[in-house]
């Protein structure tokens, strides 16, 4: 139903037991969204969805899309964008921004470590096994040293909150994690949506995205080069991320390459330019390590530069993030993430893990496998909600296939509770309704750490639906966080 | 610059320029059109299919759709996607180098031509063009003007600048020497024609119209159309923007200011063409062009337009290709960050 009363867009909306972003148990609103919801109840439903309309357009306008695979026609589509934003009060944000410090400080000593002396596992914290079995370890750089000795130097952490409003940690993306331009360009429709409130409610700004990620970039350039020249390694326009590869360079001002715009001669990385050939000194690479040189790693790499894990050894060209870090997204070595922060830092985790059993351990496996309708079972290197088993919403087919792949691949599988993620008012035809989110801040990790305040927060816009990925129906809000707590 | 980005800049305004053209030939003509009277089948398959032939896809034509017809022309010149040169075919590419190049380009630029891309392939289009091919017509005109209009407004005027200036040029050159070689086969081999009917005389009103001439020439020749002054105008008129020798002046100039090499110097092939081209369109006359034979002259004009074209890319752009390897190319491009569900080894 669309009401032309203004005061009745949250009427009728209903927690339904989930804890809300917005709304307490009581129906109230939560007093970091007081001054908020004050301000859009001045808006009529029609107003609304005008609004609405209109940012849709600007999205598909400015070419704000990503691409959908598979389809010969080249089908590029708008991320859904839901004009209602996510809040974080200050305090909140200063806990997450502590938490996420302390986990990419750990994550990087934890890099360091396994790619040279092996404390961790010679300290029995990790077994062996779950190291040297991760799909993503590369042996090929044991004992080398990165550039300023950081591995991750762009994370993506995808934090969720449970039924009680606790934030934890469902993943760590630390190799080419994607999303910051929804970021801002999110911010950029709202601002033009509401212009009235950004003033009002003191609202932290986003955009020294850019300028935070070059200045990294500019910091880990090979020792001796005063100015470096820095460029985004793209694999191309029909990567789904296209986009913002080049709003990315656009906005720090360095050339976006593809692969064949590369060459390294005595392992030094030159880009083929007009005039000829121009040294090139750090690499932002959004391609994965698999594809990065065919002469090192996958062969049949068409995107890749040949020679330029040759270069990066001998130092001449540094990389972000470093070839390597995969290892630390396996869901495997993600359980041990609480352990690590423990070894290398003597803290407590600010920000817990979700509980995760590990098929490849006995006693897990047998939990799993007598729990798997309760459980969610993903694969171990998958993301994007690929590879990925939710127990109370499959059917009893998908059920006794994930039961056959766990007993056959233990490494390759966890499994973990299914968690009741937070929910958000979301408008859906005409009215507002709960759906879940997530949360996905940006890490950046250079002379200092930097992050900027909130992230992307995606949402499941299906009903019920616990996948929020874009490939998945997912949406996705701009993300507030207060100057104050209210 | 990157050889790649100063190739995709390029491409982008040669291909903005293609689509202009072609809507310039099929709107003129299909108005011409209703000024005859009577006409049977021969005379439309002679008035249609040397239009095709000026875009230079005629196998295809004949091989999609058979006979020269007012709906099937336009059909293969604006919509076909199998034809690479087609308008919506066109736009695409543009737009698809215009991708590429996002950083190098304005918003205003990209927004404009990611507009006119949305709106060619949007249902929406069709129907415009079923109601009113001149409104239609019209529209990607204005907006491919718009778009010329927003460069010289809004793009720095650096090496990439006159890459862009240089596929519109070369483009332009080739197309109007295109349109004007429409209507060759009425001329002698050799020689200039005396005396023009009066169909042929609207028929060569129309060429002027196609390129944007026809007020100009007026001005200069009075409402008299014959095939001598219009050819005299469309190939070697100095200040007529979209005369063959003023395209020709514009884009050894902008190959001139990319390598800082002088007129009467040469520092690669794409120049030494480019010099020699400009100086034979100077010290021509239309007579001797005739004498010649039209359609011979300007066949063999774009064939030096090609070789500047390939020059360019030797000098500057050289890149081995990848074409060959598409499908493959573009399957990896998107399989980063996708992570695709991996099969498992096992059965179950």
């Amino acid at each position: 139903m669309i009401s032309e009363e203004p005061r009745a867009l949250l009427n009728g909306y209903e927690r339904d037991g989930f804890f809300d972003e917005m709304i307490d148990a009581s129906g109230e609103v939560l007093p970091h969204y007081r001054k908020f919801d004050a301000l859009f109840r001045s808006f009529s439903a029609d107003e609304f969805q005008k609004k609405e309309r209109s940012v849709s357009l600007a999205l598909l306008r400015q070419g704000v899309t990503f691409n959908v695979y598979g389809d010969s026609r080249g089908t590029e589509r708008i991320f859904p964008f839901d004009l209602v934003p996510r809040i974080i009060p200050a305090s909140e944000w200063q806990f997450l921004e502590r938490g996420l410090a302390q986990r990419i400080t750990a994550l990087n000593l934890f890099l360091h470590d396994i790619y040279h002396e092996q404390r961790i596992v010679k300290d029995g914290v990790i077994p062996a096994e779950c190291l040297l079995s991760g799909k993503h370890f590369r042996r090929e750089f044991v004992n080398f040293s990165v550039p300023k000795d950081i591995y991750i130097h762009v994370c993506g952490t995808d934090l969720i909150r449970g039924d009680k409003g606790e934030y934890m940690v469902l993943e760590d993306n630390g190799r080419c994690p994607s999303g910051v331009s929804y970021v801002l360009e999110n911010r950029r429709a709202m601002k033009r949506s509401f212009p009235g409130m950004f003033e009002t409610i003191g609202i932290r700004p986003v955009d020294h995205y850019p300028q935070e990620l070059l200045k990294m970039l500019q910091h880990i350039a090979p020792p001796g080069v005063a100015d470096p020249t820095i460029v985004l390694l793209t694999p191309g326009v029909h990567n789904s991320a296209y986009f913002e590869h080049t709003y990315l360079a656009r906005h720090m001002g360095i050339e976006i390459v593809e692969g064949r715009d590369l060459v390294v001669r005595d392992s030094r990385a030159f880009m083929r330019t007009t005039k000829g050939l121009q040294p090139v000194h750090v690499i932002y690479r959004r391609i994965d390590d698999d594809f990065l040189d065919p002469t090192v790693f996958r062969r049949d790499s068409m995107l890749g530069v040949p020679g330029l894990a040759h270069a990066y050894r001998a130092g001449h060209v540094s990389l972000a993030n470093s070839i390597g870090t995969g290892i630390s997204d396996d869901k495997v070595i993600y359980a041990f993430v609480p352990r690590m922060i423990k070894y290398y830092l003597d803290q407590e985790p600010i920000i817990q893990n979700v509980p995760t059993y590990l098929a490849s351990l006995e006693s897990d496996r047998k939990y799993i496998l007598e729990n798997l309708e309760k459980l969610v079972v993903k694969a171990a290197n998958e993301s994007g909600g690929y590879g990925m088993l939710i127990g109370p919403h499959a059917s009893k087919q998908d059920l006794e296939q994930f039961r056959c792949h766990i007993t056959a691949e233990p490494r390759n599988y966890i499994a973990q509770p299914t968690i009741s993620l937070s929910r958000h008012p979301t408008h859906v035809n005409g009215h507002f309704e709960g759906r879940h989110v997530d949360l996905r801040p940006f890490i950046i990790y250079g002379e200092k750490i930097s992050i900027v305040p909130g992230g992307l927060t995606r949402v499941a816009l299906r009903k019920g639906s616990l996948v929020v990925n874009s490939s998945q129906g997912g949406g996705s809000k701009d993300t507030w966080v207060l100057y104050g707590n209210e | 610059m990157l050889s790649r980005v100063a190739n995709s800049l390029y491409w982008m305004s040669r291909y903005i320029e293609r689509a202009e053209n072609i809507a310039r030939i099929l709107d003129v003509n299909l108005q011409l059109q209703l000024d005859f009277r009577n006409v049977d089948e021969t005379t439309l398959r002679e008035h249609w299919l040397p239009i095709v032939q000026c875009t230079g896809d005629q196998e295809l034509f004949v091989q999609l759709h058979g006979r020269a017809t007012a709906s099937s022309v336009a059909e293969f010149l604006v919509f076909e996607e199998a034809n690479t040169n087609s308008i919506v075919s066109s736009i695409r590419q543009a737009r698809e180098n215009a991708r590429m190049v996002r950083a190098q380009i304005t918003i205003e630029i990209w927004e404009e031509l990611n507009r006119l891309y949305l709106f060619v392939i949007s249902p929406q289009a069709r129907m415009d063009w079923k109601d009113s091919p001149s409104e239609f017509f019209n529209h990607i005109k204005a907006s491919s003007l718009q778009l010329i209009g927003l460069s010289y407004a809004t793009l720095i005027r650096n090496e990439g600048w006159w890459f862009t200036q240089i596929g519109k040029f070369i483009e332009r050159a080739d197309k109007t020497s295109r349109i004007l070689d429409v209507r060759y086969q009425t001329l002698p081999q050799r020689g200039v024609p005396q005396t023009i009917s009066q169909t042929e005389a609207l028929e060569w009103s129309a060429i002027l119209r196609s390129c944007s001439g026809w007020d100009a020439y007026k001005s200069i020749h009075g409402a008299e159309v014959h095939p001598r002054l219009v050819a005299e105008f469309l190939v070697l008129n100095e200040d007529f923007p979209r005369s063959v020798r003023f395209c020709v002046a514009e884009l050894n100039h902008a190959l001139r200011r990319i390598s800082g090499v002088i007129d009467a110097r040469f520092s690669n092939d794409a120049e030494k063409l480019a010099g020699r081209l400009v100086s034979e369109l100077q010290f021509s006359t239309i007579d001797e062009i005739f004498e010649f034979g039209l359609h011979s002259y300007l066949d063999a004009l774009q064939t030096k337009l090609n070789r500047i074209g390939n020059a360019l890319c030797q000098t500057y752009i050289f890149q081995t290709s990848t074409t060959a390897l598409g499908d493959h190319l573009v399957q990896q491009e998107e399989q980063q960050q996708q992570q695709l569900s991996r099969s498992p080894r096992h059965k179950c």
